[in-house]
Parts: C-alpha cells; structure tokens; sequence
C-alpha cells in the first residue's frame, strides 16, 4: 500500500520502528500517525462501536470526527489518525467506550 | 497565565495569512495548530492553483503553504503552538489549550478562529463502514503519508475537490472505478473532468450511492440513477467493483469554538452550514473574536488567504497597530472581491449577502 514512486511528491518518511497491533508485530515509520502505518498493512477495521457493534474505521484523517479511536499502550479513545507512532507502541481494537485503567 | 495580544487558532491557508499580517502591523501573536506541523489542508494539495497571480495562481497547494510557513518561522512577533488544540474560549479573552505538557491558559486581548471546515458525510446503507473515506482523508493517507487508500476507489461527486483528488489518485496509481454525482452536471472545472475522463473514468452524472457492500470492510458498492428531483429510480441499481467508497460531497465550517464562545451563528447554505456572523472587518458578535478563511464560510484557499490577511490587520488595528491600514484593508476587500466575481462566485455572494441581512446584533 505504499506508494514508492510518485510523479510529484516524496516521501521523507522516519526510521522504521516495530509496534503491535492485537499483539502481532507489525513495522511503521517513526512519527507517521498510526492509522497510516496500520492501513499500510492492510488493516482497515479499528473499533467496534458501543451499541450495534458495528466495525469503524478512520473517517477523516485529521481528528475532526472521532471515528478512529484505538487503545494504545492501555489508553482508551485515542484519535490514531493523528497521534505519532514510536517504537514498541501497543496498539489494541477498541470496543465500545474502552476503559480507564 | 501567559498572555499576547492576538491569537489565531487554527495554521491553515487563513490562519499562516492572519498571523503574518498581524504580526507585521507590529502584534505580538500566538499561532496555535493541534496538528504536528503548519498548512491545514493545503499541505496535501499537489495541484496547481486558479485564481489570478496574487494569490500564487499556478503554484501547487503544498508549496504555497511551505512558503506561508517559512514565512511565519521567520516572523519574531510570532510564537508558534503545535500539536495544540484550542479547547474553549471563554468571555475573560481566556483560552483553554490542550498541549503536549498537558492543559494550559492563553489570555489574548483579540481572537482569530481560524479552523477550517469538516467533510459532510453522506446517508447511505453501510456509510459507517471502513474504507468509507472523506475526500480528505484520503489526500491525507496518499499525499503527506505515502500510503494508498486502496487499490480501486468509487469516487463521489463531482465538485472540484472530486475530480481532483480522483486525478490524484490515479497519479498514486490507484483505480478509479468512476465518479458518481448526484446533480444532472459536472460542478467542478471541465479540465479536471476532462483529464480524469481522458484516463478512462467515467463520470455518471444523476447517480448516488444506494449502499456499500461487505461485511465488515467496504468490498464494493451498489450505485443507482436520481430523477431531477434526486430521488433514487428503483431497478436501475449497478454493483460497482471497489475496496474505497471517496465522499466528496462538501465541507461544512468547523465552528464549535464560535458556537462555544457564543458567537451570534447563522445557517447559511451557500457559504457551508452555520458560520458566526461576521461584519466586513471579519468581527464576530463576541467583539473580541474575529474568524477568517473556510470556518467563517466555506470557500477556497485563496479566498481564506486573504480573508485572513484581513482578519489580521483588523485585529491588529482595533488594538492600535493601525500603521497604513486603510490603504491595506482597501486591497484585501478588493481582492476579495475580484476572487468572488464571475458565475464561480455566484453562490460565496448570495451567502454573503444572507449574511449582511442577518444582521449582527440583535
Ligand atoms: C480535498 C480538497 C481539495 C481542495 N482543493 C482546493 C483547490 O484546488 N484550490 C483551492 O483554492 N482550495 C482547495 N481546497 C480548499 C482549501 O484547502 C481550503 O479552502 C483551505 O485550506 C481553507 O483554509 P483554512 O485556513 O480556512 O482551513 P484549513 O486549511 O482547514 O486549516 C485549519 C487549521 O485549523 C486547525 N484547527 C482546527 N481546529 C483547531 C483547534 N481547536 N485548535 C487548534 N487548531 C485547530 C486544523 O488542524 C487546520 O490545520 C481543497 C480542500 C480539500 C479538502
Ligand atoms: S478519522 Fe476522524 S478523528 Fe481520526
């Protein structure tokens, strides 16, 4: 899913970092937010919602909707589409409202 | 608590504009963007823009906003805020920022709410589906992350942002399968129709989106013809082959800080939804706060460049920084002006218009 070659733009992506997601390993760049680096490997279904159960993924990108929210390192509702990723990130399918810990 | 003397939430095309022309009148500003770095959504536009050569015609969305940043960087009366977000305001000239270290407190004598729009979203059976994106959101993933949003996209709508970003897509070497668009016409510019249609896209004028199909992801989609009233015509469905259902169908002002500051608010379609009223001096009913580029109505880059630049020195002027400002003001109006005539400012005019006879106070 990433695009290597472009006519116009490039990439001046971070280093490769290795965080998981539902516990499988997966490798993103340094600081891209983590709904990119998730849909670079192919995974699209980030929540399921509270009352219907319905899956959920990112909406609009730049945290105006609150569609993507994920559990990460153990804190609920995290907007993914614009939170950085570093190394070793725990990243987890938030159901429903997700919990404080 | 720190102060300064304006602030100017929000660093798209509007806010970067606003900033510098009130810190060049001599204002100490605080730029304020909850995003990591400064542009808004013109980091993400690779294309060329219309509109005449002062508004930087012909230059692509992207490099405009790396010069209207380097510009801000440069500029000693401002500081910049990133990766903050601007809670509240509230009527002691307070505002309330959510920072990497943690809340803090801005008070600023004037306020710029400069905050951009927000895709609308389309009702259809399995909207809510992933890979269901705004137009956005996908120039988002393809244009500053590198990623594809998929590998054959339905594109809805054809406006110029959807002709465009389909023409982008296609750059990334992602299918388009078509564009659908509910009107009887193509509402964007017939060049980008003609190059999207000179790479094999079809354009289905009269048609909407009835559902997107899959279980849990978007695996395609079902779209169907309107009558000139828009209403769907049962039995003419088509299953379309795609992984991504594009919504391209408008954005609408971002004004929950306008509605929270308690700003007089007033529903006009033409210009996006509800925008705060407004006089010619960009103020809003709240005499503190002014609002400038798709937040007070939406628009376009160029329009929200100099929307902002007035907004800019009308905030600075009202706290005495007032050095030429007629003669300035004079050519931003007129510019503004000049951006607005023709039949493509038709609808910005009759919302302006509405706005005028909304009144402000009262
Ligand atoms: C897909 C697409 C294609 C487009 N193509 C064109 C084109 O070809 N030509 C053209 O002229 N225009 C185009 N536009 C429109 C143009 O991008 C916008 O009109 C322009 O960016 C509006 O500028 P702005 O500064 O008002 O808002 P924005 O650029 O949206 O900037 C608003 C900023 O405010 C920030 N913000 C919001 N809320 C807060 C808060 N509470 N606290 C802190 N920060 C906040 C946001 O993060 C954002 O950076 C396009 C738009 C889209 C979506
Ligand atoms: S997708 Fe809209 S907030 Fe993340």
């Amino acid at each position: 899913m990433r695009i290597i070659d472009h006519p116009i733009l490039e990439f001046n992506k971070g280093r490769p970092v290795r965080f998981t997601f539902e516990g499988r390993e997966l490798v993103g760049h340094e600081g891209e937010p983590i709904a990119a680096a998730l849909h670079a490997a192919g995974v699209r279904v980030l929540r399921v919602s509270p009352r219907l159960h319905r899956p959920r993924g990112f909406f609009c990108a730049i945290g105006n909707c609150s569609s993507c929210l994920m559990v990460v390192d153990g804190t609920p509702n995290v907007r993914v589409c614009a939170e950085p990723l570093h190394e070793g990130m725990r990243v987890e399918r938030q159901e429903g409202h997700g919990e404080i810990r | 608590m720190n102060s300064v003397e304006i602030a100017v939430v929000g660093a798209g095309p509007a806010g970067l504009s606003a900033a510098l022309a009130a810190a060049r009148q001599g204002a100490t500003v605080a730029l304020i963007e909850r995003d990591e770095r400064l542009g808004g959504q013109l980091i993400k536009q690779t294309h060329k823009f219309f509109g005449s050569g002062r508004q930087e015609a012909g230059t692509r969305g992207f490099v405009i906003a790396r010069r209207l940043a380097a510009a801000v960087e440069e500029e000693p009366g401002i500081e910049v805020r990133l990766a903050s977000t601007v809670l509240g305001y509230y009527s002691d000239k307070v505002l309330y920022l959510e920072t990497p270290d943690g809340l803090s407190r801005l008070r600023a004598e004037r306020t710029i709410m400069a905050t951009g729009a927000a895709e609308r979203m389309l009702p259809f059976a399995g909207n809510d589906r992933p890979g269901v994106y705004g137009a956005g959101a996908v120039q988002t993933l393809m244009n500053v992350h590198g990623v594809r949003p998929g590998k054959r996209v339905l594109m809805v709508g054809a406006g110029n942002i959807g002709l465009i970003v389909s023409y982008q897509l296609l750059q990334a070497r992602v299918e388009v399968a078509a564009v659908v668009e509910a009107a009887p016409f193509i509402g964007g510019y017939l060049v980008h129709a003609a190059k999207i249609r000179r790479a094999g896209v079809p354009i289905l004028t009269g048609h909407s989106v009835k559902e997107a199909v899959g279980e849990r992801e978007v695996q395609g989609a079902v779209v169907w013809r309107l009558d000139e009233k828009w209403h769907p015509l049962p039995g003419t469905e088509e299953p379309v082959d795609c992984d991504v259902i594009c919504l391209a169908t408008g954005l609408t002002p971002l004004s929950e800080l306008m509605w929270q500051a308690g700003c007089k608010m007033v529903y006009l379609p033409e210009l996006g939804g509800h925008v705060a009223w407004h006089d010619e001096d960009m103020r809003t009913t709240v005499e503190d706060v002014y609002v400038a580029g798709d937040s007070s109505g939406v628009e376009e880059a160029s329009a929200a460049m100099v929307g902002g630049r007035l907004a800019g020195l009308c905030a600075a002027a009202s706290l005495g920084h007032d050095r030429g400002v007629a003669d300035k003001k004079a050519a931003a109006r007129e510019e503004l002006a000049a951006l607005r005539a023709g039949p493509t400012g038709e609808r910005i005019r009759t919302g302006l218009a509405g706005l005028r006879k909304a009144g402000g106070l009262g």
